[in-house]
């Protein structure tokens, strides 16, 4: 009785998903593709970051992707926490240097000095309309949280089945997909002056000019230098960048799931114990040994 | 609070105490011989959850807002410094939003279990309401807090819900005004609603009092729902009820840790870790999870002013529940007809929910409506006349009839 009830609901529950699909299918008239999934080394319970990945994500980051976007919440002294791209303190203090920091000296006045490992990374633009300036009236958005501030509609059942799945890679997924979607137009779309088009990117007509190209950023440890390549190293930086105490969330989780399991196993025993008399009191009613009955 | 007590204190000083101040006979009457219904099953484990839950928001809140700075400019870098550079921050932080959802999703089971079994029926009416107070006060702080992230959607969210003020007839913008503390959502309101956010988790303890004082007033309810008319009915709430609600809570954390350390943003919107922008609106502006239902509804009703009356009736209509139920019979075990009626409201509110995330358009705003008129007519329609017409089946004599059959 109760299974039938379950059952009727979950009918019910999808026969208005199915009602709900064909909507969905003619929204667009121009289709925006789902980003493939990837694998990334960081994913699942286990998941870490691959320190030789994220050092060359953050040259990628440095030579193309710093001219125009800041990534203000980042400190150089960052590029040496555990769990991420895994520089010594040295090489930290090092790139730390190559920056020019604006200060004010004694007396007040208005100067530069070089980065310390202290320094949040400088942003390209002194302020948010010089950015909008230089970029034919849109910012370049700030890269520290990015790759938790995109993502693409994962619709039903696959949201359901991602809670157990832990799928939660949507934003590096749909920034590696956006730097390879730039193409022609198609024929009748109207793309603005100054827009590009991208198959990934909502609406189509994205501002930023295709970032990356084949043999753009050397890489000194034999991985690909291709776009495929870039991509995924660069979305696997910034992934880093917004969430950089992943390894340690991970770690502590499988700590406290595994603490959690045991003391909940235990409470339940326990409670079986505590509940036995009452919930098998015939027996002591018939002046048998609680202890001989079984549960 | 209710019962005698045979509190008896060992140590001299606690005589000492319990003649100036009986706190001890108290928690003894109260928490330890207080007596439980013996067949109480899981469902009623989640008013001790809720409780921890409580707790668990009001520790972390504390310790957050010793890191956070209430202002338009800094808000949303504060929260990304509690993320990165406090000690553990990002673990008081996703402990803090996740224990929301929980909260949400641990009340959502207490209102459905007393639904199911009729625990708002004399002489509970008064528990069930103050329940309803409590519900109002989590929405209006669950809803502060999320504003004070100070993303693209704590900003717009804000907005949206703030305005639905300026649809009262007359006074509407005037109100909207003073609530925002200037002409947009800006730094006046987001200090208010810090204030109030730090305030009223501690109003809700008050009540959360009240709600208990009167829960071991009138006692519990069973999924029998039938009072108990023995000692062979009860048993003593420790130890029987408190390591009964130890396990539950224990596997309830399971689901809580799960959600906090593999996908603490799952639950979360993506356009909440860009900062807030009034001059960018989100395309699909959506609440918590935990709003989706009434936003459907308030999205179904094309009038915005009647819209905004029923998604207030909505919530407002659960505290006369006790009396739009007018059937004798409290659970729905003996209740066929009110089961089925019952299933189909769950699954109206959890489609309402889904509607809520989906844009206002086509099929959904058809399925909202419907599902709107479903959700109003089981309280002003089903109900009511289900106490007249429904057959009910026979009750069992008394609790330990049912738990041990007809023939002990």
């Amino acid at each position: 009785m109760k299974m039938q009830r379950t059952i009727i609901a979950l009918a019910l529950a999808g026969c208005v998903g199915m009602l709900a699909l064909p909507v969905n299918a003619q929204e667009h008239e121009h289709e925006t593709p789902t980003p493939p999934k990837l694998r990334w080394s960081f994913s699942g319970p286990f998941g870490k970051y691959d320190p030789a990945q994220l050092q060359r994500g953050f040259k990628i980051y440095k030579e193309v992707c710093a001219s125009c976007h800041s990534i203000q919440m980042l400190a150089f002294r960052n590029l040496a926490d555990p769990g991420g791209p895994g520089f010594s303190e040295a090489q930290a203090a090092a790139v730390a240097s190559e920056y020019k920091i604006k200060d004010l000296d004694e007396k007040g006045e208005p100067t530069e000095r070089p980065g310390r490992p202290a320094d949040n990374f400088p942003p390209p633009f002194p302020n948010e309309l010089a950015a909008k300036a230089a970029n034919g009236g849109v910012a370049p958005p700030d890269m520290s949280t990015l790759a938790k501030a995109r993502t693409y509609e994962r619709g039903f059942p696959w949201f359901v089945f991602d809670t157990i799945t832990q799928y939660q890679e949507q934003g590096p997924d749909y920034i590696a997909a956006l730097m390879k979607g730039y193409e022609e137009a198609p024929k009748g779309f109207q793309l603005p002056p100054g827009g590009h088009y991208n198959k990934y990117f909502p609406g189509h007509n994205i501002a930023m000019p295709p970032p990356l190209q084949d043999g753009q950023v050397t890489f000194d440890d034999g991985a690909p230098q291709t776009l495929d390549q870039y991509s995924k190293d660069i979305s696997a930086f910034m992934m880093w960048a917004a969430e950089p105490h992943m390894l340690a969330r991970k770690r502590i989780g499988l700590q406290v799931m595994i603490f959690l399991i045991v003391f909940a196993g235990l409470m339940y025993f326990t409670k079986k114990k505590v509940w036995h008399e009452v919930e098998k009191p015939t027996e002591i009613g018939h002046g048998q040994d609680p202890k001989k009955t079984t549960v | 609070m209710s019962g005698h007590s045979t509190y008896k204190p060992q140590s001299k000083f606690l005589q000492w105490l319990e003649r100036r101040l009986p706190i001890g006979g108290l928690i003894h009457s109260s928490f330890v011989v207080y007596p439980v219904p013996r067949n109480l099953n899981y469902l009623w484990t989640f008013g001790g959850i809720l409780a921890f839950m409580l707790g668990v928001q009001i520790v972390t809140g504390i310790v957050l807002a010793m890191h956070y700075t209430p202002h338009v400019d800094f808000a949303f870098k504060s929260v990304e410094i509690i993320m990165r550079d406090v000690n553990y921050g990002w673990l008081l932080r996703y402990l803090h939003a996740n224990g929301a959802s929980m909260f949400f999703l641990a009340v959502y089971i207490h209102m459905f279990r007393g639904i199911y079994y009729g625990s708002y029926k004399e002489p509970r009416e008064v528990l069930w309401i103050l329940g309803v107070i409590i519900y109002l006060l989590m929405m209006a702080t669950g809803f502060m807090g999320y504003v004070l992230v100070w993303g693209q959607m704590s900003f717009w969210a804000a907005t949206v819900i703030t305005n639905l003020f300026s649809a009262i007839p007359g006074v509407g913008d005037t109100i909207v005004t003073w609530l925002w503390g200037g002409y947009a959502v800006g730094n006046p309101t987001l200090n208010r609603f810090y204030s109030l956010h730090y305030l009223l988790p501690f109003v809700i303890a008050g009540v959360v009092v009240l709600h208990i004082w009167a829960l071991h007033v009138a006692g519990q309810n069973n999924p029998t729902g039938i009072e108990p008319k023995s000692e062979k009915d009860t048993v003593a709430f420790t130890p029987y009820a408190t390591i009964k609600d130890a396990f539950f809570l224990a596997a309830f954390l399971i689901l809580y840790a799960w959600f906090v350390f593999y996908i603490p943003n799952f639950l979360g919107h993506a356009d909440n870790y860009i900062p807030a922008n009034p001059a960018v609106t989100p395309t699909h502006i959506v609440p918590e999870w935990y709003y989706l239902p009434f936003y459907a509804i308030l999205r179904a009703i094309p009038d915005k002013l009647m819209g905004v009356i029923a998604l207030g009736a909505s919530i407002l209509i659960l505290a006369f529940l006790p009396w739009l139920d007018t059937s004798r019979v409290r659970s729905a075990r003996y209740r066929p007809l009110f089961k089925q009626f019952f299933w189909l409201f769950v699954v109206v509110c959890v489609g309402l929910g889904w509607l809520g995330s989906k844009p206002p358009e086509g099929i959904y705003v058809i399925l909202a409506r419907v599902f709107t008129i479903y959700y109003f007519a089981f309280f002003l329609v089903i109900l009511p006349l289900l106490g007249i017409f429904e057959k009910t089946k026979p009750e069992p004599n008394s609790i330990s009839d049912s738990v041990l059959g007809a023939k002990a």
